[in-house]
């Protein structure tokens, strides 16, 4: 470490200077000398400043102008397309900007050319006087003193341990923000009711579909029967029951034991809800036979039982279990049997429960 | 002219009119004391103290914007049904607040044009505090006596991207009601309280009918009184510090040089107010920004393809594209104990975030255990001149920007037409040698810098003017420079390394032997400011430019 200019290191050791001799050092030359605009020393300059100040302050009164024109004249009624509130919107946009950058590009301008532009030097003084720190120092050293909570630790410490507990009100009156989890994160919508399969129906119409609708290659987006006659909570019920239908060559589905009767010709419906944070798995792509999260690009494979193959998501979607009723459309067996959607704490708990 | 002067007795009569309100006032709360001190207090010039301005300006314009949408906008989740003069949606079922968001789109004169000032507003907002924070930090503003502003600061970047999070929700739009269930999934991978976390914020299960109401009081009450509480605290250290100013004749630590607050800096400022807003008008009347008629109210079904959180969250979202969930039979997501612990999402969320809000917070410290310099810096370092900072600065940057790319993993493939898994797997690389590669980048860029400013300083600019000497020999002329421009390139400070010293016990303690090490690493490479012997020697050989290359001080 060869340093050509510094000298040892600082032995002290308690301000990493250079080292740097102050003989050695370029004497600082103190503030450059003031130059002068051409608005200082030619009047006219100054004149034409002044002008363009004005000129300036001109442009935005017009801009002011423009605003209250294009608010005024352009009527927003019902039958205005989105085409006259583009227009409106834009001269809005400019009557504010001249009016604005009318003021402030004029008043920087007044600042720049016309006002004094000397440069001033000031000194610095120290954020507190030596004398106020010692008696600083000594107030809160005679505050704790006469408290006397050094010597007294029975108050202390009981003082620290109501501080400690007094916040536990605070947190139990938040406990009501909602209601306890419980199992819902559990259950879908397409668990049967009264024995009674529902069946799968078009997002978001609710017409039923029949397993002959369902051609190779087709995707469908799936709500339970029912979803739409709701009164309460139909979007949290939506939340966890959006299901993909697809028709694969039933060759190229392989399904685990236990899932042998899950499909129905090829068709198979998977979860929509992403295993990863919960977004909506819509993209199908059908050449591959790949989901597509578009979110975070977690991408699962049909032919695998949609198993993770890239992305973020560790888990592969939920499959539901379908078949097909006596008229022909498809129904869902059972509910999932598994939680849908993103992974929470008690989710394998959850599983264990619903598949018992 | 009629400046204020208030320093006189009461007994006198003021003579013009400014003089006498000034008077008017001071009688009767005492005003004065304050004029006199801050009337002429001198603030130092640069281009680059705008942003905070910037920053402060736009919060202004927030204020002002989300009043007027405050007095139109429902944060309501009843169910309705659109009625507006916007017919592609027609009839649609949507909840009171996406309705009245519509309205404020379409059916108030104006709503439109300041919904979009609005938000980009709350975009420059954010941006602005961040380069103002990239300012401070390559400039070593937050050295003492600034480190408690610093983190000021750093908790209103936090209170930015908050405020604007709650806000970006509010529409209740398909866009941002994805983002609110994002943001639920994390919740829920939280360990033990996950779910109930969730459960408590949204009021049952997502999306429920009470998140919106609950956003709009943190959007509008909470957040805001914390941010202007922390601008209050911000700026009343900036008056209690006096402002930092850039290294050059004439400046140093004991002083301030620039304009005097009235009238030239507070016309220059003032004025600076009327061109944000200017500007960021002109950008809401042509510029289109988030389109919530496009998206629609927000369904748990659908989702559109390219979905993208507003910049400042994009980091975070970012991380959670590069997390793998799986590697080779290894899943992220595992049981332990009957429970699940959802690593693929927990450390994308948190790690990233967490390693730069911390050593954001603490670099101020860090930096001063490594120098052990207790000095109070009110001159600002050039960037180029402490390089292992600048270097360190420009890594976590990189860092930022490689998520923040990652949460366009998807544009990025679609616009340049290559594969997507391709450009997840490159940033994913990028995660980790990035910020190595532009440590040492930088650092050899600032010392680059610094030898060319000693070569500057010694030997004057290049002229561009070619010279053949008597024996043939071609030179090109070096102006010389003025004594102001050579002390810009020759006023700094470079320290050496600090090797370790023992403490009061006589023993040099690991804690020591590790800092003396950082130091090493710190400036270990350092390029030493020119001296006056060595302008004198250059002159004495102002012929020889090959020997004065061999006199370059860099060590290594």
């Amino acid at each position: 470490m060869g340093n050509h200019s510094d000298g040892s290191p600082n032995h002290s050791g308690t301000v990493a200077t250079a080292g740097q001799n102050e003989v050695e050092k370029f004497q600082d030359p103190g503030i450059p000398p003031h130059r002068l605009r051409l608005a200082d020393t030619d009047p006219r300059a100054a004149k034409r400043a002044e002008r363009q100040v004005a000129l300036l302050f001109g442009i935005s009164v017009v801009g002011t102008l423009i605003f209250l024109v294009a608010y005024f004249a352009i009527d927003l009624g019902d039958g205005s397309s989105i085409a006259t509130i583009r227009l409106q919107n834009a001269l809005l946009g400019i009557g504010t900007a001249f009016a604005m950058l009318g003021i402030g590009t004029g008043i920087v301008h007044w600042a720049k050319a016309l006002m004094p532009d000397h440069e001033v030097s000031e000194e610095r003084h120290g954020i507190r006087t030596e004398e106020d720190r010692l008696a600083a120092v000594r107030i809160v050293d005679d505050i704790v003193e006469e408290t006397g909570i050094k010597r007294r630790p029975l108050i202390r410490n009981t003082l620290l341990g109501a501080v400690a507990l007094a916040p536990l009100p605070a947190l139990a009156v938040f406990g009501d923000l909602g209601p306890r989890p419980d199992d819902k994160l559990a259950h879908t919508m397409w668990a049967p009711a009264g024995g009674k399969l529902k069946r799968l129906t078009r997002d978001p119409d609710g017409t039923p579909i029949k397993a002959t609708d369902v051609t190779i290659g087709s995707a469908f987006h799936v709500i339970p029967e029912g979803l739409n006659e709701l009164h309460e909570g139909k979007l949290n019920a939506k939340a966890k029951a959006v299901v993909l239908l697809m028709r694969l060559n039933p060759d190229s589905l392989k399904p685990s034991a236990g899932r042998e009767d899950w499909s129905y010709n090829g068709i198979v419906a998977y979860s929509k809800i992403c295993t990863h944070v919960g977004c909506p798995v819509a993209l199908y792509e059908q050449q591959t036979h790949h989901l597509l999260c578009p979110c975070h690009q977690s991408t699962f494979d049909l032919t695998q039982e949609c198993k993770v193959i890239f992305g973020p998501a560790s888990r592969p979607l939920p499959q539901l279990p379908i078949a097909v009723d006596a008229e022909g459309y498809l129904v869902a067996t059972s509910d999932f049997h598994e939680p849908v959607g993103p992974s929470y704490w008690e989710r394998d708990e959850h599983e264990r429960t619903v598949n018992s | 002219m009629s400046a204020p002067s208030t320093a006189e007795a009461p007994a006198f009569v003021a003579k013009t009119k400014g003089g006498s309100i000034t008077d008017f006032v001071d009688q009767r709360v005492g005003g004065s004391g304050i004029l006199r001190e801050f009337g002429r207090k001198v603030f130092p010039d640069h281009w680059s103290f705008m942003f905070g301005e910037v920053a402060l300006y736009s919060f202004v314009i927030l204020l002002m914007s989300g009043t007027f949408l405050t007095f139109f906008f429902d944060p309501s989740m009843v169910e309705t049904h659109y009625a507006g003069s916007y017919t592609p949606l027609k009839n649609v079922e949507m909840s009171a607040a996406f309705n009245s968001s519509l309205n404020i789109s379409f059916d108030v004169r104006g709503g439109l044009f300041m919904r979009q000032v609005h938000h980009w507003a709350a975009l420059l907002f954010v941006a602005s505090i961040g380069v103002h924070m990239l300012r401070v930090f390559f400039t070593g503003a937050f050295r003492k006596p600034r480190e408690m502003n610093w983190v000021v600061g750093g908790v209103l970047l936090i209170l930015a991207m908050a405020e604007g999070f709650t806000g970006y929700s509010l529409p209740d739009d398909l866009l941002s009601g994805n983002g609110l269930r994002i943001i639920d999934g994390v919740i829920k991978a939280i360990p033990v309280i996950g779910t109930y976390i969730s459960f408590f914020l949204f009021g049952g299960e997502f999306p429920g009918t009470a998140i919106i109401g609950r956003l709009y009081m943190l959007h509008i009450l909470l957040v805001p009184a914390l941010i202007l509480l922390m601008i209050v605290l911000h700026l009343f250290m900036v008056v209690v510090h006096k402002h930092t100013q850039y290294p050059g004749p004439g400046r140093n630590d004991g002083n301030v040089v620039g304009y005097p607050l009235g009238p030239v800096y507070a016309a220059k400022a003032g004025g600076f107010f009327f061109i944000v807003f200017g500007v960021i008008a002109l950008m809401a009347g042509f510029f289109t920004i988030n389109p919530i008629w496009n998206y629609g109210p927000y369904d748990p079904s659908p989702v559109s393809a390219g979905t993208q959180p507003d910049w400042y969250i994009g980091f975070v979202d970012g991380a959670l594209r590069l997390m793998p969930g799986v590697i080779g039979n290894f899943h992220f997501e595992y049981v332990i104990f009957g429970h699940v612990l959802t690593l693929n999402v927990l450390l994308p969320a948190l790690v990233p975030a967490g390693i730069i809000f911390t050593v954001l917070f603490t670099y101020p410290w860090i930096e001063r255990w490594i120098t052990k310099d207790n000095r109070e810096h009110h001159v600002l370092d050039r960037p180029r001149n402490a390089p292992t900072r600048t270097a360190i600065g420009v890594a976590g940057f990189t860092w930022y920007c490689v998520m923040w790319a990652a949460a366009s993993s998807d544009l990025i493939a679609t616009n340049f037409h290559v594969s997507l898994n391709d450009v997840t797997y490159w940033l994913r690389a990028l995660f980790f040698i990035g910020p190595v590669i532009a440590f040492f980048v930088t650092k050899r860029v600032a010392l680059a810098l610094q030898r060319k400013d000693r070569e500057i300083a010694l030997h004057g600019r290049e002229t561009g003017r070619i010279v053949r000497l008597p024996h043939g020999e071609f030179i090109e002329v070096h102006a010389p420079l003025s004594e102001y421009k050579r002390y810009k390139l020759v006023g700094f400070e470079s320290p050496a390394p600090l090797p370790a010293v023992p403490n009061e016990h006589g023993i040099v303690d690991r804690k020591e032997k590790r800092r003396a090490m950082l130091s090493r690493l710190f400036f270990e490479d350092r390029v030493a400011p020119a001296t006056p012997a060595e302008l004198e020697a250059a002159h004495g050989h102002h012929e020889a430019i090959e020997s004065a290359e061999a006199q370059k001080t860099l060590s290594h």
